[in-house]
Formats: structure tokens, C-alpha cells, sequence
């Protein structure tokens, strides 16, 4: 583990502003976080332990699980909301611990949460630009730098994948699965290495969630570590390199995509024998020729 | 070169007209020339200099106000405390200058660090605590009607500042808060062609400084909220506050700051009143708040805020100021602006909400 491979260098397209770095990726596969036996304690509550994987440069790392297993704890620690406890947290090979989402964004570790930070209202660019404004001029009379600041929301969404008509159009006007998007083309911009979705598609049609998944894989194109929290297989199977499960705040392993089929994954997230109980309740309950009580037995085994 | 860039052969080029119409200021600005043409034609005195520079200077001081409580709705609160903010202000600089023979631009500017301060209170009371700043402002407003109308009194033994002409270096101040512009505005005969409207103008057109104020606030303001960071910040913790926090937008600064500048504008407003006219009342400026709110609403400002213009409540203020004279020019009774008042603003929410929905929701 070295810092070698990673150079974050201006661009000479628009020298001009103040604002682009704009990151080249290190090698595909390079870890730039490691995880390993991660765990947060509150007082005497254990709520995440144990708990191993890595995210790489141009892999999707979906972390999958139930209501309640302890994604958000997880993400809390990558995204410097919360302290860890126990284990270790490695970025590019060094032992981290972070303090504050501030101090994860410095480190080009990027959230984006299920609210996606967006005000309705506003027009796109604005919204892209918000608390990092460009500006030009001196003293009292420094100004937006409007012209520019349109122009890149425009070309970077369109770097995504996403052609907007019209930059000004308030943000709220946008689907949910384009503002997810322009969240995190945004993220991307301001020099993301890593980026944390939370529940990206929780909220989302299964049209606008396949839009999102899209932006996803573009994401790991260009070379970004992507940490994809969902709870659906489905969504997580297509786009994921590496998959790592939560239960009841443990981790239930962390495989390649090689080791795993989609129906071992649906099956380890349902959780077996928590579905053949189910089964076995309904059964009692609606009889054991009962359609769903069937079905239900179908899936188990 | 960058509307090059920018033009895509999916949007229909948008005239100018059709840009303006998307404005939220614009429904202010066509009541306000309708108003204007109303009252210009069916009474005498309305258009005449005289009639003109009363009801310009009525507006002046409510837009001011208007356009900085404007600012604060955007960034979704509310100040109650504005209006009695201008009496206190003044009565500040009243009793320091003759009660305690202070000079008068020391007065002054204590005054409007008095009322920084409690702008600042207002908004770190809002803040720190999440109460509505409806609630907070609330107690700030009685807390300072009550210090104008007892403090007043205690102090000075009536319930008015009166003689402030005779204050060393009165005249100095009055030159910048209470002096007045007289142009003839021969140049100003409303010809329309198919018809002309024959006005006195043999006397000058009197302009009083609080509408050079008015007009260089509203300026300001304007650039303010669309040109930069500030702006930028104001629209964005009004729309989403959360959002605006994670983001790494300084909600807090932000909001505090615009308390404050309500309360810097209560500062200048008092300032030009009690120089215009040379006297203070204890009472002045209490039950003008919910008039600044009308006129920010009617510019365009919605109540929930994140969005709304200054240039559009200085819009509202000119309305307020042209029908609460042409009533009195028409002959009306006077009461009959509330009734107007309270149309206005049902009228102008009703076209806000319509207007943010189509904002929000359309696709």
C-alpha cells in the first residue's frame, strides 16, 4: 500500500477557475479503503462489529442488509460521522480515523444521503455549486461566475450521462432518479475518489432505480470507488463487484461477485432459516397448500 | 461565446418578455402600474409633484423594510421586532442627543450597534433554540414597545422626542437621512399619444433622501441575492435547511445575518424619520411588521421561503405607499386601505403557491 498511485493534478481545460481538480484515477482495483474488523460500540451497545472488506478504484462495493443491520452505522464511519470503536480503517494503507464528514470529504470520500442534499427551488447549477461557489472579481465586489458555473453543470452532467435541457430549471422540476444523479455528478466534481450512496434507489420506481444503477456503473467507469448501500439484491447484483452483508450488526462475509450467484445472495439477505420459520408459521396458519405458504417453501429450498 | 455553449436546440429561444414573466416580482410590478394609472386618472392631485413626493416618500420607509424583511423570508424566517425597530433606533439617538447631550453621530452609531445587537439576539434565539422565529421575534417586538413607550417616558418624562433641530450638528445628519432633492420635471408630462394628461407641474418635484435610500437599498439587495455567494446562501437555507448544512453552507452565519440586516434596516429607517421630521414617537413603527410582510409577500416572497425578490417587495412597498395616499386623494375613507391590504395579500398567496407548485412539481 503506497500513496504512488494517487495524484490529484489541476487540468489544463479550465485553468482558469479556482475549483477543478479534477481526480486521475490510480490502476482499477487499487484498494483506497480497507476495512478490517471495524466496530462501533455506544456505551455498552454493540452496534457494528466485526466487520472486513475494501473499496477499490473502479469497483462497486454494494453493502447489503435488512432494516436495522447496521448499514447506516457503517456508512457513519466512512463518511466521518461517526467515530469506530474497534478495528482498523485504512485509506490508501494508512490508519484513519475521521472526525468529521469535513475530514472525510478531504480525504475524496463523498456522501451521498438519501435526502440528497438538493433545495427544490433552485435552479440546477445553483444547487451543483451550492457552498462551493465560483466567483469572480475582488474585494466587495466579487461576483458569481455564472457563465462558468453553467457551463460545467451542464458539460459534467452530460459527463454523467445526464442531458438536461436547461440548467436553470429549478431542481425540484428534475425525477428523482436525475436528481440522485446530479448528487452525485456533484460529488464527482468536487474531487470525490470514493463515493458513499446511501439507499440510492430506496425511494425510486424500478424505471428511475435502472437510471440511477446506469449513473452507478458510470461512476465505476471513470474510476471512482463506489460504496452502494441497498437493501434489494436485485439492485445491488448487476453493478457490484464485491458484497458485503450485514446482519444484526455483524458482517455475514464479504465476497467477490465470483463467489456468489444472485439467488446465494437473495437467499443470505432474506436469511434462510428466518424464512423457513415464515414458512413454516404461515403454513400452520393458512394451511399448508396456501399459495404464498408454497411459494415462500419454493424460495427457501 | 458562452451562450454558444450553453444554447441547445431543444429550448425554444425565450424572449426577453417570456423571461420576464417568470419572474416572481412581476405580478407586483403590473398592480403597481395599474394602481398607478388608476388613481393618476381619477384623482387630481395623485400625479401632481406634491402628490407624487408624498406617496414616494410613504413607500420609501416601507420599502426599505419590505425589501431587508424580503431577504429574511427568503431565508425562511420572521421578524416581528422590525417595525418597532424604527422607533427605537430613533429613540435611541433622541435621548442620548437631548437628554445626555451626546453628539449626534455618536448617537448614531450606537444606535445601530444597539440594533445589531439585537438582531443578533434574535437570530442566535432562533437558532440555538429552533423555536418558529415568529415566536421569538414576537417577544422581541413587545420587549422593545415596551422599552420605547416606558423607557421614553422614564427617561425623558413625555412620550415624544421633540426639538431634535436644536442638537449640535443636526444639520450634518439631516443632509444625509433627512434632506430633499427639487427637480422640475418639465420632461415628465405623461403624453400617451392618445391621450394627455394634464398635470400641475409648476412646483418642483420634491424627492426626500429616504427614496435615494430605498432605491440604493433595494440595489443592493438585489444584487445581492442573485450575484453572489451570500445570495446564494440566503435562497439555499430558506429552500432546504438540512441540505443546506450538509452541503457546507453556513446556515447559521447566514441566518444570523440576515437578522441583522432587518434589524441594520429598522436602524437606517429610524434614522430617516426622525431627520425628516425632526421628532421621534415613542409608539412609532409598531403594527408597521405585518405591513413589511404584506409587501415582501406581495413581491413575490413566499411564506415558507426560498424563494422571492427584493425588487419585487420594493414593488409591493410602492404600492402600499401609492394607495394608502390615493385613498386619501380619492376621497375614500381611509380605513379601506386594510381592506385593500388584506385582498392584496390573500390574492398575492394564492399566486405564490400556484406559482411555487408549478416551480416544484412540474416535468
Amino acid at each position: 500500500m503506497s500513496n504512488d498511485n494517487e495524484t490529484v493534478e489541476e487540468t489544463t481545460a479550465e485553468a482558469a477557475s479556482p475549483v477543478t481538480n479534477v481526480y486521475a484515477p490510480p490502476p482499477r482495483g487499487t484498494a483506497i479503503i480497507e476495512v478490517r474488523d471495524i466496530g462501533k460500540r455506544y456505551g455498552n451497545i454493540i452496534a457494528l462489529s466485526d466487520v472486513s472488506t475494501s473499496v477499490r478504484a473502479g469497483e462497486v462495493t454494494c453493502v447489503l442488509g435488512d432494516n436495522g443491520a447496521g448499514k447506516s452505522t457503517f456508512i457513519k464511519i466512512l463518511a466521518g460521522a461517526h467515530e469506530h470503536t474497534d478495528g482498523q480503517l485504512l485509506i490508501d494503507g494508512e490508519d484513519h480515523t475521521l472526525s468529521s464528514p469535513r475530514a472525510a470529504l478531504e480525504l475524496g470520500i463523498a456522501t451521498v444521503y438519501q435526502d440528497l442534499a438538493v433545495v427544490p427551488l433552485m435552479p440546477v447549477w445553483r444547487n451543483f455549486f451550492l457552498g462551493s461557489e465560483i466567483t469572480k472579481g475582488v474585494g466587495p465586489f466579487k461576483k458569481l461566475d455564472i457563465d462558468f458555473m453553467k457551463r460545467t453543470t451542464k458539460s459534467e452532467l452530460s459527463a454523467m450521462g445526464i442531458d438536461l435541457r436547461d440548467v436553470e430549471q429549478p431542481i425540484g422540476t428534475l425525477s428523482g432518479g436525475e436528481r440522485q444523479c446530479v448528487a452525485i455528478a456533484r460529488a464527482v466534481y468536487f474531487g470525490a475518489r470514493v463515493l458513499i450512496l446511501d439507499e440510492p434507489t430506496a425511494a425510486l420506481g424500478v424505471k428511475q432505480s435502472g437510471v440511477v444503477l446506469k449513473y452507478i456503473a458510470k461512476a465505476r467507469e471513470r474510476g471512482l470507488g463506489v460504496v452502494f448501500i441497498t437493501h434489494n439484491p436485485h439492485h445491488a447484483y448487476p453493478v457490484g463487484d464485491r458484497f458485503m452483508l450485514l446482519r444484526r450488526g455483524k458482517s455475514m462475509g464479504d465476497f467477490p461477485k465470483s463467489d456468489l450467484t444472485l439467488e446465494d445472495l437473495t437467499a443470505m439477505m432474506a436469511g434462510g432459516e428466518e424464512l423457513e420459520s415464515l414458512a413454516h408459521e404461515l403454513a400452520e396458519t393458512m394451511g399448508a397448500d396456501s399459495a404464498i405458504a408454497q411459494e415462500l417453501k419454493a424460495d427457501v429450498t | 461565446m458562452t451562450t454558444a455553449t450553453l444554447a441547445d436546440e431543444r429550448i425554444a429561444r425565450t424572449s426577453t418578455l417570456t423571461k420576464l414573466l417568470k419572474r416572481p416580482e412581476i405580478g407586483a410590478l403590473v398592480a403597481a402600474i395599474v394602481i398607478f394609472a388608476f388613481f393618476a386618472l381619477t384623482t387630481d392631485a395623485f400625479a401632481t409633484p406634491s402628490g407624487s413626493s408624498t406617496w414616494l416618500r410613504g413607500a420609501s420607509t416601507i420599502g426599505i423594510m419590505a425589501v431587508a424583511v424580503a431577504l429574511l423570508m427568503i431565508g425562511g424566517e420572521f421578524d416581528l421586532s422590525a417595525g418597532a425597530m424604527t422607533g427605537f433606533t430613533g429613540l435611541v439617538v433622541g435621548v442620548l442627543t437631548r437628554e445626555y447631550g451626546v453628539n449626534i453621530w455618536a448617537a448614531i452609531f450606537i444606535s445601530l450597534g444597539l440594533a445589531l445587537l439585537i438582531g443578533a439576539i434574535n437570530g442566535i434565539l432562533v437558532m440555538r433554540t429552533g423555536l418558529p422565529s415568529f415566536i421569538v421575534t414576537l417577544g422581541t417586538f413587545f420587549v422593545l414597545q415596551g422599552i420605547d413607550l416606558a423607557g421614553t417616558k422614564a427617561l425623558t418624562g413625555q412620550v415624544a422626542i421633540q426639538g431634535m433641530t436644536q442638537v449640535p450638528f443636526y444639520s450634518q445628519a439631516k443632509r444625509v437621512f433627512g434632506s430633499a432633492l427639487e427637480v422640475q420635471p418639465h420632461w415628465f408630462n405623461l403624453n400617451l399619444g392618445f391621450m394627455r394628461l394634464d398635470f400641475d407641474w409648476s412646483r418642483p418635484l420634491t424627492i426626500n433622501a429616504s427614496v435615494f435610500w430605498w432605491v440604493g437599498v433595494t440595489a443592493l439587495a438585489t444584487w445581492i441575492l442573485l450575484r453572489t455567494r451570500t445570495g446564494n446562501w440566503i435562497f439555499s437555507v430558506g429552500g432546504a435547511q438540512t441540505a443546506s448544512r450538509q452541503i457546507g453552507v453556513p446556515v447559521f452565519k447566514t441566518k444570523v445575518g440576515l437578522f441583522m440586516t432587518t434589524a441594520g434596516a429598522g436602524w437606517l429607517v429610524g434614522m430617516l424619520l426622525i431627520f425628516t421630521t425632526s421628532t421621534v414617537q415613542s409608539n412609532t413603527g409598531v403594527g408597521q411588521e405585518f405591513i413589511y410582510i404584506i409587501c415582501a409577500v406581495v413581491g413575490g416572497c413566499l411564506m415558507t421561503g426560498g424563494y422571492g425578490s427584493a425588487i419585487g417587495a420594493a414593488f409591493g412597498a410602492l404600492i402600499y405607499g401609492m394607495v394608502s395616499q390615493g385613498i386619501v386623494y380619492a376621497g375614500w375613507d381611509n380605513n379601506w386601505l386594510k381592506a385593500f391590504l388584506g385582498v392584496m395579500l390573500l390574492g398575492a398567496v394564492l399566486l405564490n403557491e400556484w406559482v411555487r407548485k408549478r416551480a416544484e412539481t412540474a416535468k
